[in-house]
């Protein structure tokens, strides 16, 4: 069965004419956004520069409440 | 408050996320219409065993494919920007957006991803039956994925179903049916849904148009053309059902984004719906605001009759909500700011309590968090309390960019209708594609429907302003304290990479429409 479904994917992706140039596109965007942008760019904040929930409640209360 | 924050993080923050937003929305709603579409087709074939449906059914599948891979995972970047961007938001949500997000994450990869795959690759390799079921669960999973960011968006418009935890400082889902079916999500849902399926119509109607008019493939654009005109006029007529319940939701949850959206300032019974309009100057000022029209052409009594379906029906005005209307029970701004600001100076006091280990003070704080009447009193208008110091017009949407986003909206709308009618009742007398002016008319109705679809986006999240949930946290302190420099970086970046892709989409669009269903 798995075999079967892999060669299912497999001859595909093999046969792709027109959709090799989109592939292209999508794994080129996905390093892009993933690789650079997400890496270097948008970290979680909150995850980042707090260990915990509480810290991260804290950190907020203050914001909203001390703008 | 809100003195220290810099305006120019928030513009662009807001800009980089409408940018964001927009782009993935150009995708989007032709993913949601056309996968129907071909399932359609799809079956259409699979029930008369017609080669010219299986060759209709694989172009559109192609052009599908094509916005499929472009698009996809375009909305990721938004989740990208919750977390770095708007992480006092993430936060202050997370429960409500938390699970919707992972539902959606996990049914449009479970779905969509593998169905796409025995769609795209499924020809002469798994059984007719199987195949289409495939088409129809990759056009209903694109559907049921979107439905999850949908209800997370009404909640935003309407935050129903949570509580507030005042430790946490996050909003806790208390009745996850309540988010669901909200009536401001259903119809969300129905309206956005049905909006999409209308933009794939006009798609496949102005794409056949094209090969009409160049003579091409003339069964293949006919026969595609009235798959779409059937599914287009429908699609059009739903829009503007559930168009009307949504103005009408939006009346009574959101009287100022309705007020905006018609440029009305002040409240009355017998108000008038402008059809067509022309504003000039800047409508925000206060303290005398008034109507600023170029030109007007109204339908008397039809705005006050849309909401309650009465003639006499009171529609309450800018001035109304921000100064109060006792006669309508409608309460001043300044009103709803004190008691806002009541509302954060108890949750500070709170804090103040716990940090101290003052257990008898943080309890009775503790308690009024779970007291419906304080509730109802006070943190309803937590989010004015930010206000308070600042100027009033500062609670008030932009009116131009609303009136002009919701009339454009209706204008096409009409439009859509029309066209879907005419190209339906000339497909079924076989005279489409004799005037060449009609189909010219289609093929420049093309870029219509995405215009239509962004200014419903537009109307829905700047009318909402200056909330990013809806009276209980205002845009300017949902954002995170970054350096204003390092998000202009990033709306660079992406103003650069969107536009690469937006091309390519359009030229690797262009390059197989023009070499049609035969060069497969």
């Amino acid at each position: 069965m798995l075999r079967k479904v892999f060669r299912f994917y497999y001859e595909g992706f093999r046969g792709m004419t027109w959709g090799r140039k989109l592939w292209g596109i999508i794994i080129l965007k996905l390093f892009i956004m993933f690789a650079i942008l997400r890496l270097f760019f948008f970290p979680d904040i909150l995850k980042r520069d707090f260990r915990s929930d509480e810290e991260r409640a804290d950190y907020i209360l203050e914001q909203i409440t001390n703008p | 408050m809100l003195e220290s924050i810099d305006m120019s993080l928030v513009d662009w923050s807001r800009g980089q996320f409408a940018l964001t937003a927009m782009f993935h929305w150009i995708f989007v709603p032709l993913t949601l219409g056309l996968s129907f579409i071909v399932a359609y087709m799809h079956t259409i074939y699979v029930r008369t065993g017609d080669e010219e449906w299986k060759r209709i059914t694989k172009f559109w599948m192609k052009l599908f494919g094509i916005n499929f891979a472009i698009g996809i995972a375009t909305g990721i970047i938004l989740e990208f920007e919750f977390g770095t961007n708007w992480s006092n938001y993430s936060w202050f949500v997370g429960d409500i957006f938390g699970a919707p997000l992972a539902i959606e994450g996990i049914l449009a990869f479970f779905l969509e991803s593998t169905f796409v795959a025995v769609m795209f690759f499924g020809w002469n390799r798994v059984s007719k039956r199987f195949h289409l079921t495939a088409s129809w669960l990759t056009a209903i999973g694109a559907s049921l994925s979107a439905v999850w960011i949908l209800v997370a968006n009404a909640w935003m418009q309407q935050p129903v179903g949570t509580t507030f935890n005042p430790v946490t400082a996050r909003n806790e889902m208390t009745n996850f049916w309540d988010v669901l079916f909200s009536d401001v999500a259903v119809n969300k849902f129905l309206h956005t849904i049905m909006s999409s399926f209308l933009l794939a119509s006009i798609f496949v109607i102005a794409v056949s148009a094209w090969f009409l008019l160049r003579k091409r493939e003339v069964l293949f654009a006919k026969r595609s053309t009235i798959v779409a005109a059937v599914f287009g006029l429908f699609a059009a007529m739903a829009t503007i059902f559930t168009g009307d319940a949504s103005a009408r939701l939006v009346a009574k949850r959101q009287p100022m984004k309705f007020a905006a959206m018609e440029a009305l300032y002040e409240g009355q019974t017998h108000a008038p719906l402008v059809a067509i309009g022309a504003m000039v100057t800047d409508t925000t000022r206060l303290p005398n605001p008034r109507q600023n029209f170029i030109f007007k052409i109204e339908i008397p009594n039809a705005l006050s009759y849309m909401v309650w379906l009465t003639p006499s029906g009171f529609i309450p005005g800018i001035t109304d909500m921000v100064y109060g209307n006792n006669e309508h029970g409608l309460i001043s701004y300044e009103e709803k700011i004190d008691r806002g600001a009541v509302a954060i100076q108890t949750l500070k006091e709170l804090k103040s309590a716990k940090d101290r280990g003052d257990e008898t003070t943080y309890s009775a704080l503790r308690e009024k968090f779970s007291d419906p009447v304080w509730l109802d009193q006070y943190y309803q208008y937590f989010g004015y309390g930010y206000y308070k110091g600042r100027q009033l017009k500062e609670l008030i949407p932009n009116v131009k960019l609303n009136f002009y986003s919701f009339h454009i909206m209706v204008i096409l709308g009409i439009h859509f209708i029309i066209l879907t009618f005419i190209v339906l009742w000339l497909s079924m007398l076989n005279r489409w594609g004799k005037r060449k002016w009609l189909l010219w008319v289609a093929l420049i109705t093309l870029p219509m429907p995405w215009i239509a679809s962004q200014a419903g986006w537009v109307l829905a999240e700047m009318g909402r302003q200056p909330w990013v949930v809806y009276e209980l946290m205002p845009t300017l302190s949902a954002v995170t304290r970054l350096k204003p420099g390092a998000v202009q970086l990033t709306f660079w970046i992406f103003l650069v990479t969107f536009t690469i892709l937006f091309i390519a989409e359009i030229r690797i669009m262009i390059t197989q429409i023009k070499k049609g269903p035969g060069g497969q």
